[in-house]
């Protein structure tokens, strides 16, 4: 188990630098330096002196990948990208474009973020269970086919006006919630109440029609059959059989996308103002804030590959009959 | 799941009483807070870097330069600040004898301006201060040497170092400094011969020339003191680390200081318990009086405990809590226009009934703005200073019709410019002898635009009879730049086409992002693009240089975008921006802009019109273009502000209940088809 | 003067393909079996037919053409710079009458009070007429009900004389059934909507119009175009990738499939937006670096409306790569994969034989199965402010201007739902087909029922 932990681990390594690489050589064509100094040195008065010193300072002056003036050992690591990318393999994410602390903003933004994406996950996936329990209960009777129907005619409908038509109603024309903001600590509850029940309200289509597959190719199996021909009640059936067999691979699959909820909902944050990871990273494609993104990116991908690690352990956890090697 | 969800929305509701949509901590109620709101963080809060509008309104509240607009009285007027009055330069010649104040602009070598500080007024509480500390001259002598320091990247130091004796110098020998030693320069070691201490309240700025624009630098944040103590507390790498740098806290002797800073979240300043205390004007212009705006005169400001300014990064959100009573003023957006204002027949704003009802207040200037289309002239169709290509620009200049745009896109919130000067700065021309007689005949007592077949003949003269080229047949095409993207701009943008194909010219947008667009006019690849300025001081120099030809961009990297060089054009400017104001100088500056309407460098757009509402709470609201400082006369009438919102954020439960009973309605064939079932079975 | 765009000549190129694939499925009888599934289902029917009308308008507004100006002075012949469409012709109408700025759905008069100057010199405040919008009436507020009323029977009427020729001809084809009667519900339900609009139209806005006073029915329908490329094009031009190395890494396996793992495992670990943001923002910079790839606005529209279909492609062929690797090493092992193997066939026919004909069925549902998120897509990245063109006009494009229009009080709410609306149909019918056709096609699923 630990060596295979540790064989998934340096398998990571690769990737993050090809992640790296990647973003890198993305964010160098579209913003050269000069453009960034540009930018962030404000709109009046900017002389070409300025935009040197700018980069001077922030180490972009550099050549990007190999330095031929400097000696030795210099030669790569006097170089932008070493300076700039690899150093976020210690998660030393240096400071934005415009000098704040990236790393610290992250520590702090994590929790609003944390505060919506994870009672939504949660709730979102109970909801999404009963539903989809709920339409295969009633198997084969109208209910199902309008279930099926709604559920399918909710996914058609775009999550912009889930978010639209949320906040106009339930902050505008009926004065339950706060338009828009955040306070930390207990208080947050009045603000991120209506951001989960949209997010979660916009998640039933897709989530529970998901879900139904899956139980539905549970409930298909032999041992069902068995079971009905048993003489079970249809609740026993579906909550002592297909529930329990079908959590195998929700939960698996809820495993490897926890570690992303980190990230934040991008949208959902900037339309209501929560000052979490998702707005911060709007903020920077907006402000084109290099490091900020760049950060964002290689964060993700972090925690992408958590998600993965974690979800061949939790594999083993679930089901004996698995082993890593 | 629903029922555990509704059960946790009741949790919530009870969990707060008083209105369920009320944003702020229950701690602020009935506290002399004032809300406001920022979309974009401020970059930059060293008052030797901050250029922005969106920075300044921190800065003003906290640091006081020597000098400041008088808040209620028009044409603006500078006062002292911290001075004990304005400043009178002496002029001296080369050899530094003194000079009257009417010697000719060519004789004086240098203004010499001696400021004479207040005693007894001091800093706000700080670390970096042992106990209470007195402003003192030397402060405002170590900031001006700090728009020559090389990691701070002054905005002005280019133009500064032009007119300061000796800033140049100074800022080469700090970049020398700089390289040696990493951390603090003090800027006390290193002298200046433009600015020096002359005794404990008194400092002398030495100017190179005649430069009478210079007074109004001194009523910005560039010029505010600065205290060495706090330089060097600020520079510690523990203070950097911990973001407590000068660029994110500010230090000064102002009425409000900063004591919350959370970076692109929120920004809370509150009274300053060193500030000395300022008298609330006792005049203003005419009707102010009238307006109740001196009621509170001779009492001493400030009258606001506090002032939160919170990220609202959308528009919609900021107006409809506006409207609830959460922020306590607003500007209109043009998409809430109708709902707040009413135009009258003769062209008036007054506020709708809505809107009266809510007590919200209406206050309207004219910005000291002017937007315009620009042409670069470099570009070989659209730029040249040949009749042809004059004509191509003057067609455009009729066929784009301003007053429709700023109708549809400002609602009616703005004046089309006749030229590049806003009204209210010296220079400006009203009526019959300021219109634009490229674009404008003057009929009944009206600026009219010219006809477009007009518009047309010129075209044909330029060589494009029916927008297609003469020679080749080809029809014409024509580029915007723009950084535009937004919802509303693409509304913006096909107007804009829609004006071009008057004259069956086809123009392409060419939109880009920020870096690419900056990129493009610095290389002066740009054909059409949109621009605006902002007065920096009321003076016509500061609109005039952006057309003067040894500022353009290409080549030179100054503010004049369109790269309009005309001789005759820069000789007057020269000329007229050492001048004072007068009858010779109002001539000079007539024939400038003259030369402007005929060359069309400029499709002069319009000067907007700042519409800011506010609420019956908030007192003494009058906007001012110049001044920033306006927070330390505003009062709010805490007690008002809490029944208003009480009552203006009463829960609507009728929808969400009418809604869960719809969806319980919705899952009774389920429960029937389950008893059903379950009855079958039982059977 | 046609003008081909890049996006047109893929979608032709689509159709072409689409028709190619109908044909081969008639020749072979092995093929059609699931679709013969598909064509029994009435909903997947009845979605198949909307999902046609959408394509149809798509495939006329990708008709594009210069109208020609009269000959220049040496005789050659020249076109206008704008680049119109057989779909732009044919709604020429609704782009002429165009209004000064908001009206609502049938008025007739502006939304807005305005300064109206009375023939004797006085001036009031009211709502003025529309330019084109209920022009006809003489007195708006009393004839328009029943001008509607009326105009609307006419188009029903219209709709119902269209749609008998359609329905014989439907009658003809397919067999009697629950699809049969589900197309010709559907196709009368397009019939009566197209016809009623179709009357309407020239006189009334019937969506209203937008802040400059287009029509926004024609926004709408300009919209259909973009939002079916980017459903359409976006797996299209990234399935020869998928297919390559996901089909590739399966069947040679060793240092090919590691190669492949890591680049797409690389790929998604990305998060999705900020990669498409990336590739966005380099898009625009190389567009602006390249004037000379297009002569007009509109092909400068439609270079970036193709590399975001690029894009997206980028980002999304990972998860079709992934699901052809895992079936190729399934196929790789059946018994006569194996013979063929030892029998010495080479790599490249066997590929062509026997493991592209086993996993096309996977191919086919990623296709159908992504349309809809992508169209979904293209509106939230819009309102990221990476989405296509701000000048073009697409779902995204107009709810994000829609957003704004809520503000307003009375509210302006004829944008927004317009786009829902037309967003709504296309979505669920891309749904629901694309739920038939993975029932049909794909094993699991069809041994489970």
């Amino acid at each position: 188990m630990t060596a295979y932990l540790l064989r998934r681990l340096l398998y990571a390594v690769p990737i993050l630098i090809g992640v790296n690489l990647l973003t890198f050589a993305l964010f160098f064509l579209v913003n050269t330096p000069d453009d960034m100094a540009r930018l962030h040195l404000g709109v009046k008065r900017v002389t070409p002196e300025a935009v040197q010193k700018w980069k001077a300072e922030r180490g972009y002056d550099k050549p990007l990948l190999f330095n031929a003036g400097a000696a030795g050992l210099a030669k790569v690591s006097d170089t932008i990208f070493f300076r700039h990318s690899l150093a976020m393999f210690a998660f030393r994410f240096g400071a934005s474009d415009d000098g704040r602390d990236i790393a610290g903003e992250i520590k702090t933004r994590m929790w609003p973020s944390l505060a919506i994406a994870l009672p939504t996950f949660v709730i979102g996936l109970a909801v999404d269970i009963s539903v989809a329990l709920i339409l295969l209960f009633f198997r084969r009777t109208y209910v199902e086919w309008t279930g099926v129907v709604a559920l399918v005619a909710m996914m058609s409908v775009s999550s912009l006006f889930y978010i639209i038509g949320g906040q106009y109603l339930f902050a505008k024309v009926w004065q339950l919630a706060p338009i828009s903001g955040y306070q930390d600590g207990f208080n947050a509850a009045r603000f991120v109440w209506l951001p989960i029940l949209i997010g979660v309200v916009g998640g039933i289509g897709a989530g529970a029609r998901w879900y139904r597959t899956l139980f539905l190719e549970e409930a298909g199996k032999d041992y069902v059959r068995t079971a009905r021909a048993k003489g079970l009640s249809e609740a026993r059936v579906l909550f002592r059989h297909i529930l329990k067999n079908g959590m195998v691979p929700i939960l698996t699959g809820a495993v490897a996308v926890f570690p992303l909820l980190f990230m934040g909902s991008l949208i959902m944050e900037s339309f209501f103002g929560i000052p979490g990871l998702g707005s911060y990273t709007i903020d920077a494609i907006n402000a084109q804030d290099f490091a900020i993104v760049r950060a964002m990116v290689f964060l993700g991908a972090v925690l992408y590959i958590a998600g993965l690690i974690l979800t061949d352990v939790s594999y083993t956890l679930v089901d004996p009959r698995v082993r890593l090697r | 799941m629903r029922p555990v969800f509704f059960c946790l929305l009741v949790f919530v509701l009870s969990a707060c009483s008083g209105p369920m949509n009320d944003p702020y901590p229950k701690s602020e109620d009935g506290k002399a807070i004032l809300y406001s709101a920022f979309d974009e963080p401020p970059k930059h809060l060293d008052p030797a870097r901050s250029y922005a509008s969106n920075e300044v309104v921190y800065l003003a509240q906290i640091y006081e330069p020597p000098l400041q607009y008088h808040y209620f009285k028009r044409p603006y007027e500078l006062i002292p600040l911290t001075a004990s009055a304005l400043p009178r330069p002496v002029y001296v010649d080369a050899d530094g004898r003194p000079l009257g104040a009417d010697a000719p602009a060519e004789r004086i070598a240098e203004s010499v301006y001696e400021i004479h500080i207040r005693p007894g007024i001091y800093f706000q509480p700080h670390a970096a201060f042992a106990g209470k500390r007195e402003l003192t001259a030397a402060d405002y002598v170590y900031e001006v040497k700090r728009l020559a320091h090389p990691g701070l990247h002054s905005p002005i130091f280019g133009l500064m170092s032009d007119y300061i004796v000796g800033l140049r110098e100074l800022g080469t020998e700090l970049e020398r400094a700089a390289k040696t030693s990493r951390g603090w320069l003090d800027m006390r070691r290193y002298p200046l011969a433009g600015a020096q201490v002359v005794d404990r309240y008194t400092y002398r700025i030495r100017v190179k020339g005649k430069y009478p624009q210079f007074v109004y630098w001194l009523a910005m944040a560039f010029f505010a003191p600065m205290p060495w103590e706090v330089d060097a507390w600020a520079s510690r790498p523990e203070a950097v680390a911990d973001n407590r740098t000068l660029d994110t806290w500010p230090v000064g002797t102002g009425p409000y200081m900063m004591t919350e800073h959370r970076y692109n979240r929120r920004i809370r300043l509150a009274r300053n318990p060193n500030f000395r205390g300022e008298a609330y004007p006792d005049a203003g212009a005419a009707g102010d009086a009238a307006a109740g705006l001196l009621a509170d005169a001779g009492k001493t400001m400030p009258f606001i405990d506090e002032a939160v300014y919170t990220k609202e990064s959308e528009s919609i959100p900021y107006w409809n809590k506006f409207l609830q009573g959460w922020y306590d003023s607003s500007g209109i957006g043009s998409d809430n226009f109708d709902q707040a204002v009413r135009v009258g027949a003769g062209g008036e704003s007054e506020l709708t009934p809505a809107m009266r009802a809510k007590g919200i207040a209406l206050k309207t200037s004219v910005a000291t703005t002017s937007f315009y289309t620009g042409f670069n002239m470099l570009d070989p169709v659209v730029g040249g200073l040949d009749e042809r290509h004059r004509k191509l620009r003057q067609a455009l200049a009729i066929a784009v019709d301003i007053e429709e745009y700023i109708a549809i896109f400002a609602n009616g919130r703005g004046i089309p410019a006749q030229g590049p000067l806003p009204p209210g700065l010296f220079g400006y021309r009203d009526g019959a002898a300021g219109i634009n007689p490229v674009v404008y005949d003057w009929v009944a007592g009206k600026p009219r635009r010219k006809p477009i077949a007009e518009a047309r003949r010129l075209l044909a003269e330029a060589g494009y009879p029916d927008g297609r080229d003469a020679a080749t047949g080809k029809p014409l095409v024509l580029n915007l730049d723009t950084m535009a993207r937004g919802p509303d701009d693409k509304a913006r943008l096909d107007w804009l086409r829609k004006q071009f194909r008057k004259l069956d010219i086809e123009l392409v947008v060419r939109g880009t992002d920020y870096n690419r667009f900056q990129d493009k006019m610095r290389e002066g690849t740009e054909q059409i693009f949109e621009w605006g300025w902002n007065a920096d001081y009321p003076d016509p120099e500061n609109f005039l240089f952006l057309l003067y030809g040894p500022n353009r961009k290409v080549g030179a990297g100054g503010e004049n975008a369109t790269n309009y060089v005309n001789p005759e054009f820069d000789r007057l400017f020269v000329q007229m921006k050492d001048m004072d104001n007068g009858p010779a100088r109002q001539a000079v500056i007539d024939r400038m802009v003259a030369m402007l309407r005929q060359d069309s460098p400029w499709l002069f757009g319009f000067h907007p019109k700042d519409y800011v509402l506010h609420h019956a709470w908030l007192k003494n609201v009058k906007p001012n273009q110049m001044a920033n400082n306006g927070l330390k006369y505003r009062r709010i009438d805490v007690a008002a502000r809490a029944t208003a919102r009480k009552a203006w954020n009463r829960p609507h439960w009728a929808g969400p209940v009418l809604a869960v009973l719809v969806l319980a309605v919705a899952l009774v064939p389920a429960w029937l088809a389950y008893r059903k079932r379950q009855e079958a079975r039982a059977r | 003067m046609p003008v081909l765009l890049w996006t047109d000549a893929l979608i032709f190129l689509l159709v072409a393909g689409l028709a190619g694939f109908a044909y081969l499925v008639r020749r072979h009888p092995h093929l059609a079996v699931p679709w013969r599934r598909v064509a029994a289902d009435p909903l997947a029917m009845a979605a198949a037919v909307v999902l046609l009308c959408f394509t149809a308008v798509a495939v006329l507004d990708s008709l594009h053409y210069r109208p020609a100006l009269p000959p220049g002075p040496n005789g050659e012949a020249q076109y206008a710079a704008e680049v119109n469409s057989v779909l732009d012709r044919a709604l020429a109408v609704l782009v002429e009458h165009q209004e000064k700025s908001y009206s609502a759905p049938f008025a007739t008069r502006l939304f807005a009070k305005e300064a109206i100057s009375l023939p004797d010199g006085r001036t009031v405040r009211d709502y003025p007429r529309l330019a084109w919008g209920g022009a006809h009436l003489a007195d708006p507020d009393r004839g328009r009900a029943g001008d509607i009323a009326g105009k609307a029977g006419l188009g029903l009427a219209l709709g119902l004389a269209a749609w008998l020729p359609a329905a014989w001809l439907v009658r003809r084809r397919l067999a009697a059934g629950g699809a049969r009667r589900a197309v010709l519900a559907t196709l009368l339900a397009v019939c009566l909507v197209a016809g009623v609009l179709a009357v309407l139209a020239p006189y009334y806005h019937v969506f209203g119009t937008d802040k400059v006073g287009q029509d926004v029915l024609y926004a709408t329908i300009k919209s259909i175009r973009t939002g079916v490329l980017i459903g359409a094009l976006t797996t299209l031009v990234t399935l020869p990738l998928a297919i390559g190395l996901g089909v590739s890494a399966g069947y040679f396996g060793g240092r090919v499939d590691d190669a492949v793992q890591y680049l797409y495992t690389t790929l998604n670990s990305i998060p999705g937006v900020l990669l498409i943001a990336a590739a966005v923002l380099l898009m625009q910079a190389q567009l602006e670096t390249h004037p000379d790839w297009f002569e007009t606005g509109a092909e400068r529209a439609d270079l970036r409306l193709l590399f975001l279909c690029l894009i997206l492609g980028m980002t999304n062929w990972t998860g079709l790569a992934r699901l052809l690797r895992a079936e190729t090493l399934k196929v790789r092992e059946l018994d006569y994969v194996i013979a063929a193997r030892a029998f010495g066939v080479s790599d490249g026919r066997i590929l062509t034989r026997h493991i592209l004909p086993n996993v096309q069925h996977i191919v086919l549902i990623s296709v159908v199965m992504d349309f809809s998120g992508l169209v979904l897509a293209e509106a939230v990245l819009s309102y990221v402010g990476v989405g296509v063109d701000p000048g073009m006009m697409s779902f995204g494009n107009m709810i994000n201007g829609a957003r704004l229009e809520l503000a307003r009080e009375p509210v302006v709410w004829w944008q927004l739902v317009a786009a829902f609306l037309f967003m709504f149909v296309l979505v669920l019918a891309a749904n629901l087909f694309a739920d038939s056709v993975r029932d049909a096609l794909d094993p699991r699923t069809r041994s489970r029922t």
